[in-house]
């Protein structure tokens, strides 16, 4: 196949096209809260202080981040490998059975710097497990994970109403949810960090799960570039028949890469289940799974760019709902549509602008190749 | 006798009911994926077609406009997902996962913004603001008849005409896919695009006519859903069924008879569930309300999974064209 366009500077590519892409969805956002009849920029303005304006502001904006770190991240690390994991939402859920069970055996046995290990590997192992077949079916079967991650939230999100109702609650209890975890599963909060800074937190469930986000960042960076196994995921993304011809396993690959996602996505759970609910409820994973892949196209499937594409959907999450109070037209599925404009431009027409741009940078290295020819020799 | 009968009946008219708007968004698909472009969107754009058919049929009063309504905003639709997975190449997955989150929080905003009524539209009433149910000729008078009689009044007849139309769609639907020269190149676009651009037909026209037959039907498909089955417009109202279409698309290996028995099939699972909370078996076990809800997904599994034969989708499915140069 014929390479369309031509290379150009890598922060164009990484920097300057994703922004432009992103400027596009949001004006197109601000269109549609223009044709409700509101005013565009102060809803930006109202946005950004509910996010950003106070101690809770914030710490719910980094809350919601932390969901969409991970699920993001599991959408990414599926992408490198060619791979589209749409069932980050019933992987999440399913983690946060995960987070449920080891939260309920041993909450009122150990504290809760030995819980939080055993509730990360649980809802890692049910995410993973809960994304095993549909990688098996890709692999085995070459039938579309797409499809099967799909029909998986569905299945999740069907036992997890059987398990709660019929299962998890307890006997004589209204409320379709677990019982409280005790003491010993109560994570500690991060109001520090937030006073460092001047503000006061009073609400705002902001957890250690924050850190352990980053934390798990740093690790996927390290998986995909600095390790053998991340080296075969990519080269199996970019070409699965060169993975073949260089003897890579791709059915290994495939199962190990979705597995690694649906844990990703699982650990999710920790933070609303563990960290805020301190209970397992029903769809307690309100779309984070999808907004993963939002996170992961605009974040370009880089830790790096996933945590700020993370923060800023945190910020119209909690935004959002702080508008909403004073824009009473603008309710938060605002940012449902925020989010689709975000996937539409920054994923599926991510390279629309592509040729404008090659072509006008294009020019410019032109011009710039006429003034100065003894630069010729080096490519840009 | 007579009881279980009468309850076969009526569990059947419900499964017709039910199938109707999974029917009109499997052929919805079957067009667009035939033709070499999934559609994972195909319940975005049923959503924003309830939504623009119940919104336009409430404040025009006529049925008929709420259904053009429907049918014109799934098409453009259809075009934003045509314009970024044909002209622009993208990701036909992505693109989908777009459209299914533009339509379902636009929805909810506009309907809002205009009738402030939680999300919700109007109530449509009788003032043929809704599809009416036909009553088919003799209906009433062979009622009376054992077997027969309830059947044809019952069963065959009393449906409105989007239900009819769907029906139709299906032999009308096999008849354009296989037997007309659009159909030969459409299915062809599918299968091995290069050929057909080599032919000189422009497989970027042909697949944008296929998303438009694939934005027609899902414009009826939520057209039917809250005009006719229901009396407006409720938020989220499609609630997945376009993703089981999706997956009746795959149970029927892309073939439209299929189509319908496999739409008929989930929307008799899904009639049951409604019917009984629960199926309960004496002495043994109750098979749960929430295990029949998800076996239209479940049974889709094992088909892809190779056990019930085997689902092989288009093959220049998902790829974009690229001419060479």
């Amino acid at each position: 196949m014929a390479q369309p366009y031509s290379q150009l500077p890598r922060w164009v590519d990484y920097g300057l096209i994703p922004l432009i892409n992103l400027t596009v969805a949001f004006l197109v956002a601000g269109l549609v809260v223009l044709a409700v009849g509101e005013n565009p920029l102060r809803a930006a303005v109202l946005m950004v202080e509910g996010a950003f304006g106070s101690g809770d502001g914030i710490g719910y904006t980094l809350y919601y981040a932390t969901n969409f770190i991970f699920t993001g991240l599991a959408v990414a690390v599926a992408f490198h490998c060619g791979l589209f994991n749409i069932g980050g939402e019933g992987q999440a859920y399913i983690g946060g059975l995960g987070v449920a069970v080891g939260c309920l055996a041993f909450d009122s046995v150990f504290p809760w710097w030995i819980n939080l290990p055993i509730a990360t590997l649980c809802a890692a192992a049910f995410g993973g497990l809960w994304a095993l077949i549909p990688a098996l079916l890709q692999a085995k079967r070459g039938s579309h994970v797409v499809i099967t991650t799909i029909m998986f939230n569905f299945i999740a999100a069907s036992l997890m109403v059987y398990l709660l109702v019929d299962v998890l609650k307890p006997v004589g209890q209204m409320a379709v949810e677990t019982r409280p975890f005790a003491e010993g599963a109560s994570l500690p909060r991060l109001d520090w960090m937030i006073e460092a800074f001047g503000f006061t937190i009073r609400r705002a469930p902001l957890n250690i799960t924050f850190l352990l986000a980053l934390i798990t960042s740093f690790l996927v960076w390290i998986l995909i570039w600095r390790t053998r196994l991340g080296y075969e995921i990519r080269t199996m993304g970019h070409s699965p028949k060169a993975a073949q011809y260089a003897g890579i396993n791709t059915t290994k690959i495939i199962v190990i890469t979705m597995m690694i996602s649906g844990g990703l996505a699982g650990m999710m759970a920790l933070n609303p289940v563990m960290g805020a609910q301190e209970r397992l409820q029903l769809d307690f994973v309100t779309g984070a799974g999808f907004v993963g892949i939002a996170v992961a196209l605009m974040g370009r499937s880089h830790p790096a760019g996933i945590i700020p594409a993370a923060i800023l959907f945190g910020m119209l999450y909690q935004g959002g709902a702080e508008m909403s109070f004073e824009m009473p037209a603008i309710t938060r599925d605002m940012i449902v549509i925020i989010q689709g404009l975000v996937i539409l431009f920054a994923g599926a027409l991510e390279h629309m602008f592509r040729p404008y741009i090659s072509l006008f940078f294009g020019r410019i290295a032109d011009s710039s190749l006429k003034a100065a020819p003894a630069t010729t020799g080096e490519g840009h | 006798m007579i009881e279980a009968f009468n309850t076969i009946i009526l569990i059947l008219d419900s499964t017709v009911r039910l199938s109707v708007p999974l029917l009109l968004a499997c052929l919805a698909g079957l067009y667009s994926e035939r033709a070499g472009v999934f559609d994972i969107g195909l319940e975005g754009k049923m959503l924003a077609g309830a939504f623009a058919g119940a919104a336009a049929a409430s404040v025009y009063g006529s049925a008929w406009i709420g259904l053009v309504a429907a049918i014109l905003v799934s098409i453009a639709l259809s075009l934003v997902h045509g314009f970024a997975s044909i002209t622009h190449r993208g990701n036909q997955i992505v693109s989908g996962v777009a459209i299914n989150f533009i339509a379902a929080g636009s929805t909810i905003i506009l309907g809002q913004a205009w009738f402030r009524q939680g999300g919700r539209t109007p109530p449509l009433g009788s003032d043929g603001s809704r599809f009416e149910t036909i009553n088919l000729p003799f209906a009433d008078s062979i009622n009376g008849i054992p077997v027969l009689g309830p059947i044809y009044s019952e069963l065959l007849s009393g449906h409105s005409i989007l239900v009819y139309v769907a029906f139709a769609a299906v032999p009308l639907t096999w008849w354009v896919l296989f037997r007309t020269r659009f159909g030969l190149r459409l299915r062809a676009v599918g299968e091995n695009p290069a050929a057909v651009d080599t032919a000189g037909i422009s497989v970027v026209w042909l697949r944008y006519r296929a998303v438009i037959c694939c934005g027609i039907l899902c414009g009826l498909a939520g057209a039917y859903l809250s005009v006719a089955q229901n009396a407006g417009f409720v938020k989220d109202m499609t609630a997945g069924k376009g993703f089981i279409a999706l997956a009746a698309l795959i149970f029927a290996k892309w073939k439209p008879i299929n189509a319908m028995y496999a739409c008929l099939l989930f929307g008799f699972l899904d009639a049951i569930a409604i019917r009984f909370s629960g199926i309960k078996i004496p002495g043994l076990f109750e098979i749960p309300a929430q295990f029949m809800q998800a076996l239209p997904y479940i049974l889709t599994v094992i088909l892809l999974a190779g056990f019930i034969g085997k689902a092989i989708p288009p093959k220049a499915g998902g790829q974009p064209y690229v001419k060479e140069r």
